[in-house]
């Protein structure tokens, strides 16, 4: 304190000086740290503009109101000044740790794998789930069966004309040609008509084979979804109603279906049924029919109170259709190539 | 079985375009496959004689024929077809024709040669679909005369019918015929033959025996005099070749023609070279011979049916083929011909033995009418007098058994209620009489069983003698939809009393798809069948299943295993440079067994190629974590095929439901495979017996946890499992989570064949905070369980 001048004078003078001190060591603060480590000095209450406060009491009271409020603003400036400088500081801070953080987003490495279900899988399922919800259950049997379940039970009798429709293989089991491997999946009908009591709602897919040399269109193994109704009253006009109801719900609108006289001997009437396309070409879809009365009694169904249908196609050449695969064999080989398609 | 629509006519009004029949046809369940509409040969076309055939010298694949076009002109073609002979009369394109595909004929050179024409197939002429070989036309045409006006084909339509095995009466012109007269509600009649007959009887020359009355229910013969020498007349030679059965002879043709027409086959024999005109029938006797007419010298069995002369040497095989020593010729003046019924499965079982298919065995092996050979005979007298061919009187017949037929009893309330119809009796009737089924009302006795009863009423209806198929009611049901139209049955839906959907089991495989298919992995679908030596090469037991009638040794085995297939693809892929795949499979396999079938199961297999043991321990840990499995531990064993110190056995209530590891790298190469490949296979059904879908939850504690770190010092026989379960059970109920997180060897610190594990618990009370105490005295439990199984805590 200089001798001479008057306090009040020189406790102003003080406090600018201080001030400005202040804010150039603000200004001075290099980074967050930096700033963060001088507060103490600036704004502490052992700062200098802090200490000044001690001499307004040697002030003569009508100057100290005035004198203590210009200190309290020097104050609030500095503090203003420093939170303002710490924002600018910490802002850049952020910007220069993004700034080294920026990535390539394009620069990508060959991710793990993705799994897949096989197109045929895919094509069972979508077909059990359409049917699952027209109020079907889904059965399944054995794809070693006896003669009996495959054909004897299905109303093909020994010598039978229609067996020579399906080339069959057999099995090393029981006497010779006893056992074989189905040649469709209509002896879950059976199986299932012994085991449970009608009424009957019921699709099994599954697995079937034939004596045949694989090309493009023939496999020895191939898969095929039946259905079975039995219960009372069921009409062939049910029969036509399930399989239009079954060709909106997988085709899609637009598709639509007829049935044509055909044979099969575990049917009767039996017939052939077709797709319409929303371009009016037919697709030939599968074999249908009333279940015929024969086999129902050998299943312990009686036919005069019970009536019942059953259809059944292929899986492949449903999967074949969707997308267009040309060549039944691709689906058996495995190349992960066509696997990772669908 | 094709038809002409000419021909169809000759036996119903059959009007309309050929599109709106096709239509008709199908709906009636004759399915058209092929519809051709013969188009008039374009003009410039003409018939020619092939007068010479020489190879082209500078060609392999074109020949040079001279032809007679009849206008005196000697003509070279080139042709691309090697199917006619010197004679052969063919269609010629002269020079200047337009073909049908808007093709020019013009003179040219062909390798040097010049051709003045060409050649046509039926295809080519749009008169057919054969486009193999040049068109061979009937023999009574004269060289020169315009083809279209030669044929009398053009507007003809050929219908190519599927018929099913149960419409015998449909592989006949007559058959179809009805079936189209019946549902257009137009007449059919089946005509009057009209023959004169001449000379002595034919009893005085000719007789029949049967002496196996179960194979031949029928053998009627008519004798006819100055056999052959003529020309097929050319509208039957026509309509043969419009049906792609080239003409042969007289009698073969009409023979042909009456087969297609009516249904019935019949065969003629030589008179003079059938001693005393008798013919016999009998079963062959073991390894008894008899040339048949294509030359082949036949062995017959037991079982087979013949036609055996006057001194019991057989002259013909039943229903299949005739035999070459009675075989008529140019010098036949007398033929024997015969028309007979023979048992069906007796003619299906001779020609499958014997490999002989003739349009004559399809027939008899579905059943022809047992009543129209009298009929037949007549009528292929009626043809042959154009001929100059005469009728003796007299049929010589004799009979054997044929399958009585009984009238069926039809309530017409079951025929509404199985067709979901509400048609009149009147209607069904109108459905059912004009192919040929005769209704009474049925006399009041039941029937045996007493049927339900129905609204409506009740008949007897007589079926006809050609629809063999229709014995019982539910046959005649079949008939009255046929008639009146599956399109025509209202479509209604029957709802299910239960709800649909899948089994626990069936979701819980799903579950297992979509597990393995999220780990990153692809299904994979190899044949199920194995060629033999593939379950050795893969270390398994040789004991798959035989298949006794493979097409090839490739498909002769059935899989114990999914390894084999999935070896295979892994191998497939790597040659294909993708190594490194991750496949999965879920599919059947089957064991030898000893109930009525095979044992048989669902297997889940997984092959990481390129990867090691551990990748197939820690897939099943994550499978085994993703499905509520019953529970199974994991045991260090070796175990066929796969590495011997590197493969563990999955067990589950004492029993192994699988296998997990890697494959032997001695497999692996056995395959080609030069990968590592980790593998895991279990038995999905075993893994899924208990299984449930919800089986309750713990809902997660407010409370803090407490984690403990333990180190145990572990011989290599102590499994790092033991250690882990006996501190499992320590712990109780207040362990929520171990978790394996350290492995490591360091023979100075540790010793030999020793390493170090870490496991970390996390210790967590659902009701309230741990206590340091309580913590700790859980600590020491562990600490205690893992020596006891053989761990020394690391300090």
């Amino acid at each position: 304190m200089s001798a001479g001048v008057p306090d009040a004078v020189a406790l102003a003078a003080d406090a600018r000086s201080c001030t400005e001190a202040a804010l150039a060591a603000i200004a001075d603060a290099a980074d967050v740290a930096a700033l963060a480590a001088v507060r103490p000095e600036l704004l502490g209450k052992g700062s200098p503009l802090s200490g000044l406060r001690r001499r307004l009491g040697s002030l003569a009271p009508a100057a100290r109101p005035a004198a203590g409020r210009a200190l309290s603003e020097a104050l609030a400036a500095v503090e203003a000044r420093y939170t303002e400088r710490l924002d600018e500081l910490r802002a850049a801070e952020r910007r220069a740790q993004l700034e080294a953080e920026r990535l390539d987003l394009t620069e990508l490495h060959e991710p793990p794998p993705v799994g897949r279900l096989h197109v045929i899988t895919q094509t069972q399922r979508r077909l059990e789930d359409v049917f699952c919800a027209m109020g079907y259950t889904v059965a399944e049997g054995p794809e070693i069966e006896t003669e009996w379940h495959n054909f004897g039970a299905l109303n093909f009798p020994p010598g039978h004309p229609a067996r020579d429709m399906y080339d069959t293989l057999y099995v090393d089991h029981g006497s010779p040609g006893s056992t074989l491997l189905r040649t469709h999946t209509s002896p879950v009908q059976v199986r299932v008509m012994q085991t449970r009591p009608p009424p009957l709602y019921v699709v099994a897919p599954g697995r079937c084979y034939r004596q045949d040399t694989a090309d493009a269109t023939h496999m020895p193994v191939f898969h095929q979804i039946e259905g079975l109704v039995v219960d009372e009253g069921i009409t062939l006009g049910d029969l036509a109603g399930a399989i239009e109801t079954f060709t909106t719900a997988y085709f899609g609108p637009g598709f639509t279906s007829r049935l044509r006289p055909s044979y099969f001997p575990f049917t009767e009437p039996s017939a052939e049924f077709d797709v319409q396309r929303p371009d009016g070409t037919w697709l030939e879809l599968g074999g249908s029919g009333m279940v015929h009365p024969s086999v129902l009694e050998v299943c312990g169904v009686d036919p005069e109170r019970w009536s019942g249908f059953a259809f059944g196609f292929g899986i492949d050449r449903l999967a074949m259709l969707r997308y267009g695969i040309d060549d039944l064999r691709d689906l058996w080989t495995n190349d992960v190539s066509f696997l990772e398609q669908f | 079985m094709k038809v002409l629509l000419s021909w169809l006519r000759e036996f119903a009004p059959v009007e309309g375009p050929p599109e709106g029949i096709a239509e008709e046809l199908s709906d009636l369940g004759l399915a058209v496959e092929d519809m051709v509409t013969f188009a008039e040969a374009p003009a410039g076309i003409v018939v020619a004689r092939v007068a010479g055939l020489r190879p082209h010298p500078d060609a392999d694949r074109i020949q040079l024929v001279d032809v007679d076009a009849g206008d005196g002109e000697p003509r070279q073609v080139c042709c691309g077809a090697f199917n006619m002979s010197v004679g052969d009369l063919v269609p010629l394109a002269t020079v200047g024709t337009t073909m049908p595909g808007g093709l020019e004929i013009r003179r040219r050179k062909m390798r040097g040669r010049l051709s003045e024409g060409m050649l046509c197939s039926a295809a080519e002429l749009d008169m057919g679909s054969d486009a193999e070989g040049i068109m061979i036309l009937p023999a009574d045409l004269e060289p020169g005369d315009d083809l279209t006006a030669a044929l009398g084909v053009a507007g003809d339509v050929l219908f190519d019918l599927e018929v099913n095995p149960n419409r015998p009466d449909a592989l006949s012109v007559v058959g179809v015929a009805r079936d189209l007269a019946a549902r257009r509600g137009v007449p059919f009649e089946l005509p009057e033959v009209r023959v004169e007959t001449s000379g002595a009887p034919a009893g005085e020359s000719a007789s029949v025996e049967i002496l196996a009355p179960d194979l031949c229910g029928r053998f009627s013969v008519r004798l006819l005099r100055n056999a052959p020498g003529a020309r097929t007349p050319p509208r039957l030679a026509r309509r043969l070749l419009a049906l792609g059965m080239r003409p042969i002879n007289f009698v073969v043709d009409i023979s042909n023609y009456v087969m297609l027409e009516i249904g019935q086959p019949s065969h003629a024999f030589d008179a003079a070279l059938v001693p005393d005109g008798l013919l016999r029938v009998r079963r062959a006797d073991d390894g008894e011979q008899v040339e048949t007419l294509d030359g082949v010298r036949r062995t017959l069995s037991a079982g087979d049916g013949v036609i055996a002369d006057a001194s019991d040497v057989a002259i013909g095989i039943a229903g299949v083929m005739g035999g070459a020593s009675t075989e008529i010729s140019a010098e036949t003046e007398v033929v024997l011909l015969e028309a007979a019924w023979w048992n069906p499965p007796d003619i299906a079982r001779t020609s499958r033995r014997l490999g002989l298919r003739s349009e004559a065995s399809a027939r008899f092996e579905a059943g022809v009418d047992p009543e129209i050979a009298p009929w037949a005979l007549e009528r292929f007298a009626e043809l042959a007098a154009a001929g100059g061919v005469t009728l003796a009187p007299e049929l010589v017949q004799a009979h054997g058994d044929v399958p009585s037929r009984r009238p069926v009893r039809v309530r017409t309330g079951r025929v509404n209620a199985l067709l979901g119809t509400a048609l009149t009796a009147g209607e069904m009737r109108a459905c059912l009489e004009p192919i040929g089924f005769e209704i009474v009302p049925a006399r009041a006795e039941p029937t045996a069983a007493s049927p339900r009863s129905y609204p409506g009423e009740v008949w007897d209806v007589t079926v006809p003698s050609w629809r063999p198929d229709s014995s019982t009611e539910i046959d005649v049901i079949e008939e009255v939809g046929r008639l009146w139209s599956y399109s025509r049955i209202a479509r209604t839906v029957s709802k299910s009393p239960h709800p649909g959907g899948l089994t626990d089991r069936q979701r819980a495989r799903r579950r297992v798809h979509e597990a393995l298919a999220g780990f990153g992995l692809m299904e994979a679908m190899p044949l199920p069948f194995l060629a033999p030596g593939d379950l050795e090469r893969c270390g398994l037991p040789p004991d798959g299943i035989t298949v006794t009638n493979p097409l090839v040794a490739e498909e002769s085995v059935m899989r114990t295993s999914l390894r084999p297939g999935l070896l295979k693809s892994v191998a497939y892929n790597a040659a294909r440079r993708q190594p490194g795949v991750a496949l999965f499979e879920i599919g059947h396999v089957h064991w030898p067994g000893d109930g009525e079938l095979p044992d048989e199961g669902d297997h889940v297999a997984v092959a990481l190629a390129g990867r090691e043991a551990p990748a197939a321990a820690a897939l099943w840990e994550r499978l085994r974590r993703a499905i509520p499995f019953v529970p199974t531990d994991v045991r260090n064993e070796a175990t066929a095929g796969l590495h011997p110190t590197r493969s563990a056995v999955l067990v589950a209530g004492g029993e192994m439901v699988g296998v997990l590891g890697e494959i032997d790298p001695a497999v692996a190469e056995a395959f080609g495979i030069g990968e590592r490949v980790a593998w895991l296979e279990c038995d999905l059904a075993r893994l899924l017996e208990s299984h449930v879908d919800s089986p309750g939850y713990r809902p997660p504690s407010r409370y803090p946890s407490s984690d403990v770190d333990l180190a145990f010092v572990l011989g290599d026989a102590v499994p790092a499992a033991a250690v882990g379960t006996a501190l499992r059970r320590a712990a109780g109920d207040t362990l929520v989570s171990l978790h394996l997180f350290d492995v490591f060897r360091d023979a100075e610190r540790l010793g030999p064949d020793r390493r170090s594990v870490a496991w970390r618990l996390r210790l967590q009370s659902a009701d309230r905070t741990l206590t340091d105490a309580e913590v700790g005295e859980i600590r020491a439990a562990c600490i205690t369980a893992a020596t006891t199984a053989g761990a020394t805590l690391r300090e």
